[in-house]
C-alpha cells in the first residue's frame, strides 16, 4: 500500500498564509469597480486557493498517478458541466431562426 | 444441468451469525446486499403503491378518485421513490454488493465499514423522504423544477431534498467502494479483459455515481437553502436563472438514467451467455461501450430542457451528442442478438428476462432517438410520449434487468432453487402487462394528452383504461416473484453450486457462500465465458 510521505510543517503553514492573503485579496478586489471582471477576479483566486488545497493539504501533490488521474478525471468533468452549460448561455442571446 | 440432488453446505454466509445484531452490524457484503435488497424493495411497493393510485384515477377522465394537489403528491412521491430509493440502488446496491467481490475472486470489497456506512445513510435518506411522504408529501414532481419548488410550492419540498441529498453520499461511497475493489482486489490472473462484462457495467455506473452524484446532491441542497433562506440562485427577481437548476439537475439525472439500466445491461451480458452456452459476441467492444454510455452520457443532458428557452444552438449541439449515446446502445443490442445466433439457447427464467430487456429497451432507446430529434421534441414534450418512453428503459429495461438477475443469482444468494415454472408464469405476465400499460401511453402522447394532470379530454379515455388494466397485470406480475422468492427461502429445493452450470468465479464456490467467500483464493486461468472450458472440465 502507500507509503505516507512526510511533509515539513513549514510548507503548510507557507500555505496557510498565503491562503489567507488570498482571502484578503478576494475581499480588497470587491471593493474595486472591475464590471463583468469582479466576478472572473473572485472566481480566479478562489480557484488558486482550491489547487492549493488540494495539492498540499490532500497530498495528491505526492500522490501516485492514479491519484492524479481521479483528480484531474473530477476537474474535467466540472470542466463540462461548465463548458457545456455555457454553451446556452453564451448563444441564447444569437437569436433564433425564422 | 446438474442432475444430483443437491444439499446446503453446513456453513455458509447466511448461518454465520444469527439475531438482529450479527445483521445492524455485519461487514459481509452478501449480507448488506440483502439488507439492501430488503430496503429497496419496501420502497418499491410503496411507490408501486402510487402508481396503483395513479392509474386508478386516470380509470376515468374526470378527476374522481383524488383531488389535483393529491394527483401531484402522488406522482411526485412516486418517482422520487422509484427513482432515487428504487432503481438507483438496485442492481449496483444489491447484486453488486452480492457479485463484486464474488466475481473477482475477492472474500469483501475494498471498504467492508464504508459498505454498511452506506446502507445506513440509504436508510436515514428513505426515512427523511418517508416522512415527508406522511407528513404531507411533496408536489414538484420528482425533478423539483424551480421557480415552484422554491418559492410557490406549499408542500414538503425540504425534508424531500434532504431526504435525496442524503441518499446521494450512499450511492457516492457505494460506486467508490466499487472502483477501489475492482482496481486493487481482483484475484491473480483476473485481468481487467478476462472480468465478466457485468463488472464493466457495474465499473462504468459507479464512474457515474461519483462523478454525477455530487453535482445533484448541491443542486437540492442549493433549493432547500433558496426556499429556507431566499438566496438567489434561481429566482430571477434577485438575479438567480431558474434554468440554471435545469442545467444542474439534468447534468445528474441524465447519466443516472445510466446508472439505472447499465447494470441491467450487464446482467443481460452474463445471461445470455449462460443459457446460450457461448461468450459474449465482441466481449471488448460490449465492455468499451459500457464505459462509453457512461461518457456520453454526460454530454447529452439538455435534451430535457429544449422547450425551457435554452439557446436554440445550444440545443443543435446536445441534439447530435444525444444520438450518440444511441451507437454504444445499439452495439450491445446487435452484439447479444450475435451470442445468441447458433447458440445451444435454454429459455429458462433469466434469459425470458433478458429478452424482455432487449425488446424493450430497444422500443425505449428508439423513442429515444425521436426525442433528440428538436422538432420531434417540441412536439411531444410533457406528453404521455415522455412517459411511456422513460418507462421503457427504466422499467422494461432496467427492471427487467433486476429481476432477471435476482432471479439468474437467487440460487447462489439464498442457496435454493425458486418454482420455475411460476417464475416464468410471472415473467410472461409481467411483459404483457408493462406492454399494455406502456405502449398505450405512445399513442396517447403522439396525440397530444399531456402528463402530470389528474383529469383528461374523454377522448383519451380507451387508451388510459387498456393503460390502468395493464398496470394491474404488472402489479400482479410483481406480487407473483415476491411469494415465491419468499417461500423459496424454506422450501426450495437445494441448488447447488452451479445449478445453471455457467462459468465465472461466484459459481465456482457453494451456494450460499461461505463469509470468506472461497476457501482458497482462485487462480483465473481463462476468458470470461469460456463455455469451451467447461465442457473440457475446467468448471465446476
Amino acid at each position: 500500500m502507500s507509503q505516507t510521505h512526510v511533509v515539513p510543517t513549514r510548507v503548510y503553514y507557507t500555505i496557510f498564509a498565503i491562503l489567507m492573503f488570498c482571502t484578503y485579496l478576494t475581499v480588497q478586489v470587491a471593493f474595486l469597480d472591475l464590471g463583468a471582471l469582479n466576478t472572473v477576479a473572485a472566481l480566479a483566486i478562489a480557484v488558486f486557493k482550491a489547487v492549493l488545497v488540494v495539492l498540499f493539504f490532500m497530498h495528491v501533490k505526492y500522490s501516485t498517478r492514479l491519484t492524479w488521474v481521479v483528480v484531474i478525471g473530477g476537474a474535467f468533468w466540472l470542466g463540462i458541466l461548465l463548458a457545456l452549460t455555457m454553451t446556452d448561455y453564451l448563444s441564447r442571446a444569437w437569436g433564433t431562426f425564422g | 444441468m446438474q442432475t444430483t440432488v443437491a444439499a446446503l453446505p453446513p456453513r455458509h454466509y447466511l448461518n454465520d451469525g444469527f439475531g438482529i445484531r450479527s445483521w445492524l452490524f455485519t461487514r459481509d457484503h452478501k449480507r448488506i446486499a440483502l439488507l439492501y435488497l430488503a430496503t429497496i424493495t419496501l420502497f418499491f411497493f410503496i411507490g408501486g403503491a402510487m402508481a396503483v393510485l395513479i392509474r386508478l384515477e386516470l380509470a376515468t377522465p374526470a378527476g374522481d378518485l383524488v383531488t389535483d394537489e393529491t394527483y401531484n403528491k402522488l406522482f411526485t412521491m412516486h418517482g422520487v421513490m422509484m427513482v432515487f430509493f428504487f432503481l438507483i440502488p438496485s442492481i449496483p446496491a444489491t447484486l453488486g454488493n452480492f457479485l463484486v467481490p464474488l466475481m473477482i475472486g475477492a472474500k469483501d470489497l475494498a471498504f467492508p465499514k464504508l459498505n454498511l456506512l452506506s446502507w445506513y445513510i440509504f436508510v436515514v435518506g428513505g426515512l427523511f423522504t418517508l416522512y415527508a411522504l406522511i407528513s404531507g408529501g411533496v408536489d414538484t414532481g420528482w425533478t423539483f423544477y424551480t421557480p415552484f419548488s422554491t418559492i410557490s410550492s406549499t408542500s414538503k419540498v425540504v425534508p424531500t431534498a434532504l431526504g435525496v441529498f442524503i441518499t446521494g453520499f450512499s450511492s457516492i461511497l457505494t460506486g467508490l467502494n466499487f472502483i477501489v475493489t475492482i482496481h486493487r482486489m481482483r484475484a491473480p490472473g483476473m485481468t481487467w479483459f478476462r472480468m465478466p462484462l457485468f463488472l464493466w457495467s457495474i465499473y462504468a455506473t459507479s464512474l457515474i455515481m461519483v462523478l454525477g452524484t455530487p453535482v445533484i446532491a448541491i443542486t437540492i441542497l442549493l433549493v432547500a437553502a433558496e426556499r429556507l433562506f431566499h438566496f438567489g440562485f434561481f429566482d430571477p427577481a434577485v438575479g438567480g436563472d431558474p434554468v440554471l437548476f435545469q442545467h444542474l439537475f439534468w447534468f445528474y439525472s441524465h447519466p443516472a438514467v445510466y446508472i439505472m439500466v447499465l447494470p441491467s445491461m450487464g446482467v443481460v451480458s452474463e445471461v445470455v451467455a449462460a443459457f446460450c452456452r457461448k461468450p459474449v459476441f465482441g466481449y471488448r467492444i460490449v465492455a468499451f461501450a459500457s464505459v462509453a454510455i457512461a461518457v456520453l452520457g454526460f454530454l447529452v443532458w439538455a435534451h430535457h430542457m429544449f422547450v425551457a428557452g435554452i439557446s436554440v444552438y445550444a440545443a443543435m449541439i446536445f441534439s447530435v451528442l444525444s444520438m450518440l449515446v444511441a451507437i454504444p446502445s445499439a452495439v450491445k443490442v446487435f452484439n447479444w442478438t450475435a451470442t445468441m445466433y447458433r447458440g445451444s439457447i435454454s429459455w429458462q427464467t433469466p434469459m425470458l428476462y433478458a429478452m424482455g430487456f432487449i425488446g424493450l429497451f430497444t422500443i425505449g432507446g428508439l423513442t429515444g432517438v425521436f426525442l433528440a430529434t428538436l422538432a420531434v421534441n417540441v412536439h411531444v414534450t410533457d406528453t404521455y410520449f415522455i412517459v411511456a418512453h422513460f418507462h421503457y428503459i427504466m422499467v422494461g429495461g432496467a427492471l427487467m434487468g433486476y429481476l432477471g438477475g435476482l432471479h439468474y443469482w437467487w440460487p447462489k444468494i439464498s442457496g435454493r432453487l425458486y418454482p420455475e415454472f411460476l417464475a416464468k408464469l410471472s415473467a410472461g405476465i409481467i411483459f404483457l402487462g408493462f406492454n399494455l400499460t406502456f405502449f398505450p401511453q405512445f399513442v396517447a402522447g403522439y396525440l397530444g394528452m399531456p402528463r402530470r394532470y389528474h383529469a383528461y379530454p374523454p377522448d383519451f379515455q380507451v387508451l388510459n383504461v387498456l393503460s390502468s388494466a395493464g398496470a394491474s397485470i404488472l402489479g400482479v406480475g410483481y406480487l407473483i416473484p415476491m411469494a415465491y422468492l419468499m417461500w423459496s427461502l424454506r422450501y426450495g429445493r437445494a441448488a447447488g453450486s452451479n445449478p445453471f452450470g455457467a462459468v465465472g468465479l461466484e459459481w465456482m464456490t457453494t451456494s450460499p457462500p461461505p463469509t470468506e467467500n472461497f476457501a482458497t483464493t482462485p487462480v483465473v486461468a481463462w476468458d470470461a465465458y469460456d463455455y469451451k472450458g467447461e465442457v473440457e472440465g475446467r468448471v465446476a
